[in-house]
């Protein structure tokens, strides 16, 4: 019989995980150089998916491109419509009625709580457990299932419209809410339960990938990534936008900076969105969804705008320069999970593979938004 | 010494409420759906690829004004119409949907000012060819009339 190969300690190899794998959940590629099960050195390769939304922004009217916002990130889509629809009514003036914002703010909460949700099974995937995924789906299809009947569709929803929203939302959709409310918590305790608490996901997870506050202000990392560091910066808060500020709710933060910090910051996101549509079913004004003055054709006068929202994976910003026409002159996207995925090269050198791929799956990345 | 054995303790401990989870799911009702068998009727505002809606009469609502053609974000729709003589509308012959460049915004059925068209609840639209998706309204209202 043959001995194991041994391997030099300066004898490194190159691992290529994805452009098509199941731990990057999506097309992203990374380049590991390897020395054993160590990782020496990697790079992400993106642009396996790039489709030019921003070019596009360019060449569409205003109204023609809000479709593009939802098929950035196919998790969280209605927050990234928020920070587009933001952006030109601030260019163009045009007044949102507040139960339109309030509406906002209610769907915004209940799809991050979707993105969340799956977020979260995949990522219990990721470590080797399979039926938290199966749980977290059943959740999330009550939210889908919600928003579908109001929006029309499941995961792209091109709902919210320059002034308002496509469509009211009834009676239906509210008892709907109001029961969706307890019974996430209930199911929230079942997650502790069932995965929190677990004797092996916490060690696997505790003192993994420790990022410190300076690694996540240098690549400019966001949401729980910069939470789970520290950080506490959450645009709802810092830069208050839409009718946030009528709502009392709380930004999470874990100072420890691992794996688990980032699990636990986005656990308790959860429960903070909870309470904010609990708030915003309560405190929904009456009144119309678009305002009663709106300019036909939408044409912002020439200047550079900025809003930044918070999405389910980070702080999200459009930069619209106008020259006065009908098409911008330039829409520039900062997706928030470019900033996070870019940790990865520092931060993964020196790990193990497996570990490398519970870090990554913390990050909580969606490829279709890093390449646009 | 003792902290190890307290470890492996409440580990095991945690294991075990994890299971009771899993376990009382189990006696849980299905929740899926034994597709084939059983589908699910789409909701009320669902947003399927376009329809023409008609008229009393059985003709298309449409009268050719093209708002949905230049609304369209990817110039999915084809239109024509004639005007007969004597006639005040527009009468449409041809109404061509890409439904291959269709992103289901509903900007087409939002530009609309004359109740011409709507959303269609069918979802079972998989084929092996592309020229399936090129759908002739006019035709499939004709059908339907049928």
């Amino acid at each position: 019989m043959s001995s194991p190969i041994q391997l030099q300690t300066d004898e490194t190899f190159v691992l290529n995980v994805g452009p098509q794998h199941p731990a990057t959940h999506g097309v992203l590629r990374v380049k590991m150089e390897m020395n054993g099960e160590y990782i020496v050195n990697a790079e992400t390769v993106i642009g396996y998916i790039h489709r030019m939304h921003e070019k596009m922004g360019e060449n569409k009217t205003y109204p023609q491109y809000l479709m593009n916002l939802s098929r950035m990130d196919y998790l969280g889509a209605l927050g990234y419509s928020h920070g587009h629809v933001l952006v030109v009514e601030k260019a163009a003036g045009i007044e949102v009625p507040e139960r339109a914002e309030y509406i906002r703010a209610i769907m915004v909460e209940l799809n991050r709580i979707a993105s969340h949700l799956f977020w979260f099974g995949a990522f219990v995937m990721d470590l080797g457990g399979f039926s938290p995924l199966m749980y977290a789906l059943q959740d999330r299809e009550y939210i889908l299932d919600m928003l579908e009947a109001v929006t029309g569709s499941r995961l792209t929803y091109c709902y919210f419209r320059f002034g308002g929203l496509y469509n009211d939302i009834d009676d239906d959709f509210i008892d709907a809410a109001r029961r969706f409310i307890p019974r996430m918590r209930k199911s929230l305790i079942k997650y502790d339960k069932l995965v929190t608490g677990n004797i092996i996901f916490r060690k696997r997870l505790e003192g993994n990938a420790l990022l410190s506050k300076e690694t996540c202000r240098k690549y400019g990392a966001s949401s729980a990534v910069a939470r789970g560091s520290g950080i506490n910066f959450d645009v709802r808060k810092n830069e208050p936008y839409s009718v946030y500020p009528d709502f009392d709710f709380d930004v999470p933060v874990y100072h420890e900076g691992d794996s688990l910090a980032r699990y636990m910051v986005r656990m308790k996101e959860m429960e903070q969105s909870l309470r904010i549509i609990e708030q915003g079913l309560d405190k929904l004004p009456d009144g119309p969804i678009m305002p009663k003055k709106k300019p036909k054709l939408i044409k912002p006068p020439a200047g550079d705008y900025y809003q930044a929202v918070e999405t389910a994976r980070g702080s999200f910003g459009v930069r619209l320069v106008s020259d006065g026409t009908k098409t911008p002159y330039r829409l520039k996207l900062r997706s928030p999970t470019y900033s996070n995925m870019h940790l990865f090269d520092e931060s993964c050198r020196g790990m193990m593979i497996m570990d490398a791929l519970a870090f990554m799956g913390s990050l909580d990345l969606v490829i279709p938004e890093i390449d646009r | 010494m003792v902290t190890y054995f307290k470890d492996i303790y409440s580990g095991l401990v945690s294991l075990f409420i994890g299971m009771e989870v899993t376990f009382k799911e189990f006696f849980k009702p299905t929740v899926t759906v034994q597709y084939p068998y059983e589908t699910l009727t789409m909701t009320e505002k669902y947003r399927g690829h376009v329809e023409l809606i008609e008229s009393d009469e059985g003709k298309p609502n449409c009268v050719v004004c093209g708002l949905c053609q230049r609304a369209c974000p990817s110039a999915c729709i084809t239109l024509a119409g004639v005007k007969p003589e004597g006639e005040k509308k527009k009468v449409l012959t041809k109404y061509i949907l890409d439904f291959t460049r269709c992103s289901l915004c509903g900007s087409c059925v939002e530009s609309c000012n004359f109740n011409a068209l709507e959303f269609s609840k069918e979802y079972n639209l998989a084929s092996t060819r592309r020229e399936d998706f090129i759908f002739d309204l006019l035709q499939r209202l004709e059908a339907r009339n049928k």
